[in-house]
């Protein structure tokens, strides 16, 4: 009972803080506003810690915290499952919120919004926190909407800005469509095992591995149908191919939100969900392929667009973009462990990183164009560093973080029998050059070389305060050792127990197991392996293009000129979506008003009907006239019809 | 213990207190005028909680009973009795009314006296029709509604206000009509009995279900408004006063569903089943067309309005999948939609009163000067776009289910409310509320009063209580709808 009140607390404390700096801003302040919304995430970080300890020691909980409501017969609940997958994830949501709630007293500390800025994000982490606790699919779904309201909100955080208030609808709507496959899938799930709780479902799975989904036309089968319409909603929340297109728009929030939710926490949730229903996927290699080939589109495609960015949020979202690929490679390849183990590592370095670029922001007065930067190491040495730890981590180079989950990620793509796995193989091996070329024209766009700003802005350069400076060396340090330290227990140690599901004739990891020999061996094999060399040759590429010779980049993209075109579009996806589904759905929509309802319900129906009453009554008024001789000649007439009829009759 | 006759009560009080309320005085003392409504609406909404209370959520049979011979000679009595699909209704109604009182506190300012009393008395009957077991009273307390409500629109109402209410009322009254024909035919059929309970054992020949469910859908789906018969909504609504609007939204819409619930299933299953496929159609129609419809609309009235018929649209589909989740379900969502529409035309309201517009040109940057307005508005919104934690949801939710129950295409098309939905509400919201201050009247707006907060913060409360804890609502529905169900799956030919 004690450890229920405890996970309680864990979603609550934020929620409360939340609800303060919400309702009651005003009276508390700026000081009260975020005092209370950071003591609140730190109890709800000490006592994610207690629990994720308390879950590695054994045990774990599957229970209901209120009946949400009673339909038909069945109980929908709100309720709790911790087990070792929610515990990883509660941690790594709490520690990052935590981070970013510290930082933002130092990024937000001149805006107005102050007070709202940190209940949002404290609201937000109650609703990931809500999400990843889930038992069931209902309260998933639930957190899964409440996170991308609390997205929205904040990307449209500075209401005023044009873009910023296209950017959080277009989110909210992308998101929606992923969400409209995620409620029917919810719904399937319901129909077929009459339960939406996890382990409920989980455990009558393989019965129905071969059922077809009765209430289609034709006979789909049913974990499928299940699977590739919850992959929907994943692919609109980590903004998966085609339904990327909100994420590199989102970067309008500001910056801490940016690390927080579009890059650590919110964005996951989709390779959370899936890694939840391993036990599904599994049954289906359809869906599993189909995950497979998104993904690694995703990872490849997503990669090249960092490429021409000149906006340094910009690049980092690209490369989020990326790195949810590689992430949901690795659940089509049923990695399950080695996608989560992406995740942990790529919430610490790439939230580490989004930082690192909201504190050059600060400095540079809020100019975001890396071209106007350049030379920033001198004067904000502890920003340069963590962000080259950071970059260094994505780029995937041994020792860092990000080398051991990306290379376990591409290993276990290798070793994956499913269809679309060589491709896979190939876009995940090609992104890890591009990842290392964008991250490190980055950096040195950034920090390196002359400065490129005017003198107004070079003269009040400066670190920024600790505030922001504490949460960069608290991200970098994971950055550094999460790799190496975890990848034995999390990837080959059965670290996930049961929480994961992955059948054996998937089951790449344990193949990958079987030639694992400590971490100095993996990191001297990952030495001689092409991925390695591939991140090498993006850095020197990198170096070469931005330090060596500034003026080549130009010059290619001068000579390839139709290529950067279709780069700076983005593939002229958002065009197309503006001019397709937005412009045609407006289109269809007044079509139908003037033309039916309009037009033909209004103008023909109902007018119609009521002017031919009209013009009967205009016909029959006439027989009114009023005139004697009009009615007697009616009467004759009549007289003389009536009894023609009579003697026909007899 | 002699039993309190609550539920004449509840019909009667508010009426009574209608008849004072225009006896109070002159026009120029519309402050006693104010005063009074507004205690009575209070006390009608404080004497409707003992059914809440003292309902019991196991039993089977109708409560709170009364029952009172009225014209004998045609064996038509005053009988009333509830089941927890009446009860929601009627809590919803006594609580809209406090609600629409408050609202027209200080943006009514012509004959106060007559504009509360027509709501007042409105709100009595829309009780009675919930309450009525009898067919007659039924039809009595149905059509005076039109009453009131035909005179809020014709007199209150904007400039268009007399074909508005023309329109509405022809349609409806001519919808009606054919249900008096069909009352009468099942009263002849039962042996002259006007008494439902009587209707629901009746055995009649597949011909005759069909003709009397068309008379009874010709009233019904008017009142919904189901598509293609949707289009005096959209005219009555932008005309009215935001009170007529609320209480047009929230309650009277519900009458056309409440009808198909008590009459249309149980009475005529088999015309019903044998229909379901076309209603069923109408609805999806309803959600998808009318959701683009709503995208286009200039008006920030008609735009709600249109949004009110895909949301009814859920209610009809729920109603004619027939299973529990999918009734539950519409009857959550009738009772959801009366809150969240009633607080989307409370919304207009407030801005109407500020600017005399409701075109959403007109508007931008509205949350530079009335955030506390933006705040609650963005609530409702959210609720309006079916976001989960708020009671848009829950109805939508249980649909869902339902209709996947009985077929996955109707699950699929019904669903895409959760993108249409979206994109017609926050995009009027996102170019009336954000943006920076559009021009000088959207600058000196002045945030929202108190009477206004009290309004919007009680619905607020509702849209979220309901939200987050259904328990309450479904626990009231599951015995009556399972009773409901069980007279519609049985074949009565």
């Amino acid at each position: 009972m004690s450890m229920k009140l405890l996970y309680l607390l864990v979603p609550v404390a934020p929620l409360f803080g939340a609800i303060v700096a919400g309702l009651f801003g005003r009276a508390v302040g700026r000081a009260g506003a975020h005092g209370v919304t950071i003591a609140g995430m730190a109890i709800s970080t000490v006592v994610s810690a207690i629990v994720f300890f308390d879950v590695l020691s054994g045990s774990t909980f599957n229970g209901t915290v209120y009946t949400w409501a009673v339909s038909g017969g069945v109980r929908f609940e709100i309720g709790f499952l911790i087990d070792r997958l929610s515990a990883t994830m509660m941690l790594v949501v709490t520690f990052v919120s935590l981070m970013v709630h510290i930082y933002a007293i130092g990024y937000m500390r001149d805006d107005p919004g102050y007070q709202r800025f940190f209940s949002y994000i404290s609201l937000f982490t109650f609703s990931m926190l809500m999400l990843v606790m889930s038992n069931n699919f209902l309260q998933l779904f639930f957190g899964w909407e409440a996170v991308g309201l609390v997205s929205y909100l904040l990307i449209g955080f500075w209401y005023t800005r044009p873009s910023a208030i296209y950017a959080n609808l277009k989110a909210f709507l992308v998101n929606r469509v992923g969400d409209f496959g995620f409620l029917l899938g919810i719904a399937l799930v319901f129909v077929h095992f009459g339960t939406l709780d996890y382990l409920e479902v989980f455990a009558a799975a393989p019965d129905l591995a071969h059922a077809t989904a009765w209430t289609t036309f034709v006979g789909w089968p049913l974990i499928t149908t299940i699977c590739l319409l919850l992959f929907i909603g994943a692919m609109g929340k980590s903004a998966q191919f085609p339904l990327h297109v909100w994420l590199p728009d989102s970067m309008e929030g500001p910056t801490p939100i940016s690390a927080l939710i579009h890059a650590a926490t919110m964005v996951t949730a989709g390779i959370f969900m899936v890694a939840r229903m391993s036990p599904l996927f599994e049954l289906s290699e359809t869906a599993l392929s189909v995950v497979l080939v998104i993904g690694a589109i995703t990872a490849l495609f997503m990669a090249l667009l960092g490429l021409v960015q000149n906006d340094i949020k910009r690049v980092v979202a690209y490369s989020t973009l990326s790195q949810l690929g590689y992430m949901t490679v690795a659940l089509g390849a049923s990695a399950y462990a080695a996608s989560m183990f992406h995740l942990m590592t790529h919430a610490f370095f790439k939230a580490l990183l989004f930082l690192c670029a909201g504190s050059v922001i600060i400095a540079m007065h809020h100019e975001q164009d890396m071209r106007k930067m350049g030379g920033l190491r001198r004067y904000m040495p502890i920003t340069y560093w963590t962000a080259l730890v950071g970059s260094l981590a994505l780029a995937g180079i041994p020792p860092f973080a990000g080398f051991f989950s990306k290379d376990a990620i591409i290993e276990a793509v290798h070793a994956s029998q499913l269809p679309g796995a060589g491709f896979a193989y190939f876009a995940v091996t090609a992104g890890v050059f591009i990842t290392a070329l964008y991250s490190f024209r980055l950096l040195f766009m950034t920090f390196h070389g002359a400065p490129r700003m005017d003198e107004h802005t070079r003269s009040h350069l400066h670190e920024s305060p600790w505030v922001v400076t504490v949460p960069l060396v608290a991200l970098a340090i994971p950055s550094v050792y999460a790799g190496w330290a975890y990848i034995e227990p999390m990837l080959f140690g059965g670290f996930f127990g049961g929480s994961i599901h992955v059948l054996p004739e998937h089951d790449v990891l344990a193949a990958l197991g079987e030639g694992f020999h400590g971490v100095a061996a993996f990191v001297l094999h990952g030495l001689t392996t092409l991925p390695f060399w591939l991140a090498a040759a993006g850095i020197a590429v990198a170096w070469y293009l931005y330090m060596l010779r500034p003026g080549l980049p130009a010059k290619i993209r001068d000579a390839g000129w139709p290529v950067y075109v279709l780069l700076d579009q983005k593939y002229f996806m958002d065009r197309f979506n503006d001019w397709f589904f937005a412009g045609g759905a407006r289109l269809v929509g007044r079509g139908l008003w003037r033309g039916g309802d309009i037009a033909v319900i209004d103008g023909v129906l109902v007018n119609g009907s009521a002017k031919l009453v009209g013009w009967f009554a205009r016909v029959a008024k006439r027989f009114q006239s009023g005139l004697v001789y009009h009615y007697a000649f009616t009467m004759i007439v009549g007289v003389f019809v009536l009894l023609t009829l009579w003697f026909a009759s007899t | 213990m002699p039993a309190l006759p609550v539920l004449s009560i509840v019909i009667w009080l508010p009426i009574l207190a209608g008849v004072a309320v225009l006896f109070s005085g002159p026009a120029r003392n519309a402050s006693a005028a104010r005063w009074i409504a507004l205690a009575g609406a209070v006390l009608g909404f404080l004497v409707a909680l003992p059914l809440w209370f003292g309902f019991d959520r196991g039993a089977t049979e109708m409560q709170f009973v009364e029952f009172v011979p009225w014209i004998e000679s045609f064996r038509i009595n005053y009988h009333l009795g509830i089941d927890g699909i009446s009860l929601l209704l009627i809590l919803l109604n006594c609580f809209t009314t406090v609600l629409v009182v408050i609202a027209g506190w200080q943006s009514v300012k012509v004959r106060v006296s007559q504009y509360m009393a027509a709501l007042l008395i409105l709100s009595g009957m829309m009780n009675g029709v919930f309450s009525a077991m009898d067919a007659a009273l039924f039809y009595v307390f149905f059509e005076a509604t039109l009453i009131p409500m035909f005179i809020v629109i014709g007199v209150w109402g904007g400039p268009n206000r007399v074909y508005a209410a023309m329109k509405f009322f022809l349609y409806t009254l001519l919808g009606s009509l054919l249900t008096l024909v069909a009352f009468i035919y099942l009263y002849n059929a039962a042996g002259g009995s006007f008494a439902i309970a009587d209707y629901y054992q009746l055995r009649m020949p597949l011909a005759v279900q069909i003709l009397l469910f068309i008379a009874f859908f010709a009233a019904f789906a008017v009142k919904v408004p189901m598509w293609p018969v949707h289009t005096w909504l959209p005219d009555a609504h932008v005309e009215a006063p935001t009170g007529g609007s609320v209480v047009l939204a929230a309650i009277m819409l519900k009458l056309g569903a409440y009808g198909f619930i008590r009459f249309s299933l149980p009475i005529l299953p088999d015309a019903s089943h044998l229909l379901a496929p076309v209603v069923v159609g109408l609805s999806l129609i309803a959600v998808v067309y009318i959701g683009l419809v709503a995208l286009v609309q200039a008006d920030m009235k008609k735009l709600i309005a249109y949004s009110s018929i895909a949301h009814m649209g859920f209610v009809t589909l729920g109603i004619f999948v027939f299973n529990a989740r999918g009734m539950e379900g519409a009857i959550i969502q009738m009772v959801s939609h009366g809150f969240i529409s009633g607080a989307m035309f409370l919304c207009v309201g407030v801005l109407y009163d500020r600017m005399h517009s409701r075109m959403i040109g007109d508007y931008g940057g509205v949350v530079n000067t009335m955030p506390i307005f933006a705040s609650l508005f963005m609530l409702f919104a959210m609720a309006n776009a079916g976001l989960p934690g708020t009671s848009g949801f829950v109805g939508e939710f249980l649909v869902i289910l339902g209709a996947m129950e009985r077929n996955f295409w109707y699950a699929a098309t019904a669903a895409t409310t959760l993108i249409f939905g979206a994109a017609y509400t926050l995009w009027m919201y996102k170019r009336v509320v954000f943006g920076a201050v559009a021009n000088d009247k959207v600058a000196g707006l002045k945030d929202i009063g108190a009477p206004e907060m009290i309004v919007l913060g009680l619905a607020a409360a509702a849209v979220l209580f309901m939200g987050v804890y259904p328990l309450p609502f479904t626990e009231v529905l599951n015995v009556s709808v399972e009773q409901l169900l069980g007279h519609a799956v049985q074949s009565k030919l």
